[in-house]
């Protein structure tokens, strides 16, 4: 399990990666490393050249800008889940930083690599979704900006252009009357999910204002339960209407089968996930 | 201090027999400076991969090499045409098969081995494969065990046919490896015409991968002045790889020096020899210089030793009581592509006749039929003795079937068909004789201390609201310490395993036994077994294994022999040892032999109060002042060829809930009490049945080797393939007793495979248990939770209201 | 491929070394710098055997290219022990029978090491999610987490 060769380039600011990318052909980002090392190794991924953005100080830290939580793309998962600032303004990325892979590779893996990656079983995909945010995108033709709800289009397939560095991500900060839940089932510690459902709620009073499920490793890409939302949006919410909700993130499921389960089982346990996350998001919104 | 104080500090101080002495190797692994294999490092040193088949069955039309061999760094590109003319592209498998070495002609599996590539570095050698350009015409594909034996099978095995007569029987079939029985069969058939009550159980035991955290490896290294081949390899026999080497190269054995330097685990993978070694050793000596070949974890798991995939069915015949009257097991074995079983010679199928378990039978029969299938071979004891697991695995669930049947609960069952403490020892009616054991003191501790009663009560609450609590059961007996050689053999050469002890003029002591430690800790066990002989401090004695230029030839680590046969050996040997120092010392106290005692670590005269000579005393004696007639020295060795195995024994008892809207598991109790007979170090006997217990939790709850129809290998890497993290992994609670073996010198039996052989059915137990009340008899493992899941779901219990 | 040179501090010296681009830390390490006490067990950045201290981070180093590590400071298990004799972790995994084919060790007291000094303090629960990403196949994990209550005792007195 040893890479082919290739070259290696560190990158010293965003600019000097944007140029680095339109210089060398068929060049990729190497971020934390920890997915694409791995695809590297078993020769799935034989890039010829890659651009080390690690050394970018840009691209790390997060700040509180008004109501927006802004977080540099090579922020480690590690970094997510001690964050004073997310621990108090955005629980759910801390709880589900927590449940991705394992100590060391947290240390590594960053949320910019989880994200652009375009695994359907990485989990910051669906709970970018599920919180509405939007990402900071550098090119060679400037900055732009672009929501998450349309940016993930299939597997290993997303809306970044050619030459496109995500540089930021954006989220919002929880507000009174917001519940955030993340629930993910795998095999043992270190597994992608055999599904997960993070959870966004906003209630006004008991009556759900808004909800976003999305759910990951259960369709070729993190998706949202439109459908499962629909029934819950501007009611309140109880179990019975739970339950309506699960059926359609069930339907709203097309995994692909393998050694973690059928379409029956990921399907199933997705609707369960969404209601466990469910459950939870609506007693954080209730205080 | 009073005299027995005084008695008794001397003897801790040499922390012998029954102490927890902290382990002598430790420090060197906690400073990073164990020697692993792959650690070594020679000059000159070339690094071998292999290039491996896509397919799981196929002609191979073409071979290039050409573009491998012009990248610099490639020194040579062997395949099977380059190994013809030395005869070694074929070689022996330790289950009287053979094995292409390099894929001659044809893949028969997955991953197998095709060329062989030698390359400056690990990094060149991974280019050059990706260059070797080999041209398959695919086969069809035989991958299910039960249609090897069908008409219009694929034959997979050119090679054999019209050679009907196999190693162990005539093959019926060109896929038909063996039939092998064990029993009578007709006086078994009678008892179930004419029983009150039959059951009979289908179960499949999954083709599971021992995985040890060290992969298979070598390092060849052929002097070509002085002929002479050195090979340190990860062998858990490595005085049978040099008689395999010896007699596949023409080398003799003096001139050959196998070394197993550090084991990073073996669980009974490393017992076999690869492909991979034979091709370093192969070209070290056509190159003349040190070859390297370190499988990674793909190829270990794809290609190295898979253990299990049985498909058994159990049958009981009872009365109506519950009382065994006949017992019938039926085992399909899929041994894949070559027959490469580790098991001892006469049995090629292990010793899966211990198969009748604890309990009294009276009359039983077994049948396996052993096939070809296009998998990889193996079939390795793995953490157990040659398929006891499976024995254990296939008596405990059938009579798990038969108290579910009559209404009895599955202690109460085992307590009525337990063989009695005044039968032992007992001839088992499929022909071994179990040394000693008392279940019933041990069932009713287990249930005493998990208060077994009020887990029922409690289960019983569960059910009517619903919720899935499941309590699993195992009293299993084992059977190891391979073996009698008049039973056991492996290639030809004894089971038996040997000791060499010196006692040094200043009373410190070498030793160097024919068995291998993986983690075992011999180095400490043994010591504490000669301090406990000779009165010598266990801290001044030294243990060597694994080196065939030094140690005493041996049969090697697996099956749990190294106590029940190196650890007599060194008893025995430290005996002899013990019997010459008492001459020495009699004639120094010019006294008679019958008049000296022993006391802990000195000979006394008896009724004389200080007229003593201490075994260090004794020791300097030893070469300066030894009775006439009498050689110097004082060293000993022996090889042990046990009377006997040794029957070692536990009840396992496991609790758990299942969360029936993710079939997720919780194991909430899991409570083991095993009987080894004498404890030589209970601290390693603890951390033993903790691993044992642990891998049997991977193997039940998730460990398989599951093949799609083409014959490809889905999940062979550390996130598919299960192995527990700290977070999964139940806490264990250890109990138990002590049952001497009659004839092991010390009463010691071996322990370090019944955790994993005795788990594996109590967790299928609890599993099942949870959903006894619906009338399940039986669930396959692994009891993953997608499995788990659905047969929640096949219920109808995950319905909502 | 061109070779690029390498400088980092390991275990307290500056050493230097000639990697190709795409060579692992781990085998630079291991044959490139002979300090073999770092494992290799899964190579899929699974069992943490290959576990080193980088810039005072636990990481799996067959998942780091050795240019990656340029400049920075790393320790391996080499580098626990000083002159005054074994690192708490070491002896505690000696002292609680904390290991037996010794394989993962190395990676485990690494890890040990570095989680201490996340949480010096920790629940049993939190040991087995600290230590998480190290797979043994041999002690069933129950040792090692004594073995690291034990050091955890021990660091807090000293
Ligand atoms: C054992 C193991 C278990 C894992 N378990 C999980 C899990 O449970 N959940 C989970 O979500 N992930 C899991 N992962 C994946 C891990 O989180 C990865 O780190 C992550 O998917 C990718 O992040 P990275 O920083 O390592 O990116 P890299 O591997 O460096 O890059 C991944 C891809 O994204 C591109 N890229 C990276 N950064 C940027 C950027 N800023 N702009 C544009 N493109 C970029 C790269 O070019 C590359 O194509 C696991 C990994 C391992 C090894
Ligand atoms: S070898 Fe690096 S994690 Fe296994
Ligand atoms: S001690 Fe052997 S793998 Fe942990």
């Amino acid at each position: 399990m040893i890479p082919s060769e290739f070259e290696y380039h560190k990158a010293t600011s965003i600019q000097d990666a944007i140029a680095q990318l339109g210089a060398h052909e068929d060049a990729k980002l190497l971020a934390g490393g920890h997915s694409l090392l791995p695809m590297m190794k078993l020769r799935f991924a034989e890039p010829p050249h890659l651009i080390d953005i690690n050394g970018i100080e840009e691209l790390r830290g997060i700040r509180l800008e008004g109501d927006t939580i802004c977080i540099g793309a090579m922020t480690t998962e590690n970094e997510l889940i001690h964050s004073e600032i997310l621990q108090q303004h955005c629980p759910l990325l801390v709880e589900a930083a927590r449940l991705v892979a394992d100590p060391q590779v947290r240390n590594r893996g960053t949320i910019g690599g989880d994200v652009a990656h375009g695994d359907p079983g990485n989990d910051h995909p669906a709970v970018m979704l599920a919180l509405d945010a939007t990402f900071v995108l550098h090119g060679p033709g400037g900055e732009r900006q672009q929501a998450a709800n349309g940016f993930f289009l299939g597997t290993y397939w997303n809306d970044l252009q050619e030459h496109e560095i995500l540089v930021e991500l954006r989220v919002p900060v929880i507000k009174k009357g917001v519940g955030h839940g993340y629930s993910k089932l795998k095999r043992k510690t270190g597994d992608y999910a055999v599904a997960g459902s993070p959870v966004v709620i906003e209630l006004d009073g008991e009556v759900c204002r808004d909800i976003r499920i999305a759910l990951t490793n259960v369709a070729p890409m993190a998706i949202r339960a439109e459908a499962a939302e629909n029934i819950l949006r501007g009611k309140v919410i109880d179990d019975a209407l739970i339950e309506q909700a699960a059926a359609e993130v069930l339907a709203a499921c097309d995994p692909a089968e393998d050694l973690r389960g059928d379409v029956l089982y990921k399907s199933h346990m997705a609707a369960e996930m969404a209601r466990r996350s469910i459950r939870a998001a609506l007693l954080q919104a209730r205080g | 201090m009073d005299n027995t104080a005084e008695v008794q500090d001397r003897e801790d101080s040499l922390k012998g027999v029954g102490c927890s002495r902290k382990r002598k190797e430790d420090a060197r692994f906690v400073q990073g400076t164990g020697r692993y294999t792959d650690d070594l490092k020679l000059p000159g040193m070339l690094f071998a991969d292999m290039v491996r088949s896509p397919y799981a069955h196929a002609r191979i039309k073409s071979i290039n090499k050409e573009k491998a061999l012009a990248l610099p760094g490639v020194h040579a590109v062997l395949t099977a045409e380059d190994l013809k003319p030395l005869n070694l592209h074929w070689m022996p498998t330790l289950a009287g098969d053979v094995q292409a070495v390099l894929a001659d002609e044809k893949v028969h599996f997955q991953y197998q081995e095709v060329a062989v590539v030698i390359a400056d570095d690990r990094y060149i050698a991974a280019d050059a494969i990706e260059l070797v350009e080999v041209e398959y015409e695919e086969l069809e594909v035989l991958v299910d065990a039960h249609r090897a034996m069908d008409d219009d099978a694929p034959i997979l095995r050119e090679d054999l046919v019209g050679k009907m007569d196999g190693a162990h029987s005539t093959r019926v079939h060109n896929n038909h490896i063996f039939n092998w029985q064990a029993g009578e069969k007709e006086a078994t058939d009678r008892v179930f015409e004419q029983a009150e009550v039959t059951v009979k159980q289908d179960m499949y035991y999954p083709r599971v991968h021992p995985c040890p955290m060290e992969t298979c490896g070598c390092v060849a290294s052929f002097d070509k002045i002085n002929e002479h081949l050195t090979v340190h390899l990860t062998s858990q026999a490595p005085h049978i790889v040099r008689t395999v080497v010896s007699m596949l190269s023409g080398i003799p054995e003096s001139r050959i020096r196998i070394v197993s330097p550090d084991i990073g685990g073996g669980f009974g993978n490393k017992v076999g020899i690869y492909p991979g070694y034979v091709v370093s050793i192969v070209a070290s000596i056509v190159l003349g210089v040190p070859v390297k070949w370190v499988e990674d974890r793909m190829e270990n798991i794809s290609t190295t030793a898979f253990a299990r995939d049985y498909h058994m069915t159990g049958e009981i015949a009872a009365d109506k009581e519950g009382r065994i009257k006949a017992l019938r097991v039926n085992v399909l074995a899929d041994h894949g592509a070559f027959d490469a079983c580790a098991d001892p010679s006469k049995f090629p199928a292990g010793l899966m006749h211990i198969c009748t378990g604890s309990y009294d039978v009276p009359v039983a029969h077994l049948n396996v039929d052993g096939v070809y299938t296009n998998k990889a071979p193996g079939g390795v004891a793995y953490r157990c003795s040659f398929r006891v697991t499976e024995a254990v695995y296939v008596i405990e669930r059938t009579m798990d079937v038969l108290a579910q049947k009559l209404g009895i609960d599955k202690a109460e069952i085992r307590r009525r068909n337990f063989v009695k403490v005044e039968q032992f020892p007992y001839k088992t009616c499929l022909g071994w004789e179990l040394d000693s054991g008392d279940y019933h003191t041990a069932l009713e501790k287990v249930l005493n201390a998990v208060d077994y009663d009020a887990l029922r009560k409690e289960q019983q609450e569960k059910r009517t609201q619903g919720e899935l609590m499941g309590i699993g059961l195992c009293t299993f007996t084992e059977i190891v310490g391979a073996g009698p050689s008049r039973n056991c053999d492996i290639l030809g050469v004894g089971m038996f395993d040997s000791a060499e002890i010196r006692v040094h003029p200043t009373g410190s002591v070498m030793a160097r036994m024919g068995t291998i430690t993986q983690g075992q800790g011999h180095q400490t066990t043994y010591a504490q077994i000669i301090a406990s002989e000779l009165g010598i401090s266990s801290d001044e004695i030294s243990i060597e294994e694994g080196d065939t230029d030094t140690a005493p030839y041996g049969l090697g680590t697996y099956g749990s022999r190294s106590t029940p046969v190196g650890g007599a050996a060194t008893a025995v040997a430290a005996r002899k040892i013990r019997a010459k120092a008492q001459k020495i010392a009699a004639h120094l106290l010019e006294v008679s032999e019958n008049d000296l005692e022993w006391e802990v670590d000195r000979f006394k005269v008896k009724g004389v109060p200080g007229q003593e000579k201490t075994m260090k005393e004794v020791a300097w004696a030893a070469y300066n002042n030894v009775p006439e007639g009498m050689e110097p020295g004082l060293e000993a060795v022996d090889y042990y060829d046990p009377p006997n195995f040794t029957y070692p024994f536990g009840i396992y008892l496991c609790v758990l809930d299942i969360d029936k809207s993710t079939g997720e598991t919780k194991v909430r109790r899991f409570y083991a009490l095993d009987d080894c007979g004498t404890r030589i170090n209970p601290m390693i006997i603890e951390g033993q049945i903790h691993g044992g217990l642990t891998e049997g939790f991977a193997v039940a709850m998730g460990q398989e080797m599951p093949f799609d129809e083409q014959g490809n290998l889905l999940g062979n890497t550390l996130m598919d393939y299960f192995v527990p993290t700290f977070v999964e992994t139940p806490h264990w609670e250890t109990d138990y007793t002590v049952t001497p073996s009659p004839h092991h010198p010390l009463g010691a039996k071996g322990v370090a495979e019944s955790p994993h052989v005795g788990s594996i059915p109590c967790f299928t137990s609890a599993i099942v248990d949870a959903f006894a009340h619906l009338d399940v008899t039986h669930m396959d493992m692994p009891h993953s939770a997608y499995r788990v899941w659905q047969k929640v779901h096949e219920l109808g219990l995950d319905k909502r209201a | 491929m061109a070779k690029q040179h390498v400088s980092f501090k390991l275990n307290g010296k500056q050493v230097d070394a000639l990697v190709e681009p795409r060579e692992l830390l781990v085998h630079t390490i291991r044959e490139t710098l002979s300090l073999t006490g770092t494992h290799i067990g899964c190579e899929t950045s699974h069992c943490g055997a290959c576990t080193v201290d980088l810039d005072g981070k636990s990481v799996k180093s067959c998942t780091v290219l050795a240019v990656q590590a340029d400049g920075s400071e790393l320790k391996t298990v080499e580098g626990l022990a000083d002159a005054g004799g074994l690192h708490a972790v070491q002896k505690a995994f000696i002292e609680e029978h904390g290991l037996q084919c010794g394989f993962c060790t190395p990676g485990m007291l690494i890890r040990a090491y570095r989680f201490l000094q996340e949480n010096p303090n920790p629940t049993e629960e939190e040991i087995r999610w600290g230590m998480s990403g190290n797979l043994c196949r041999c002690t069933g994990y129950q040792n090692i987490v004594k073995a690291v209550q034990t050091a955890a005792k021990t660091l807090q007195q000293a």
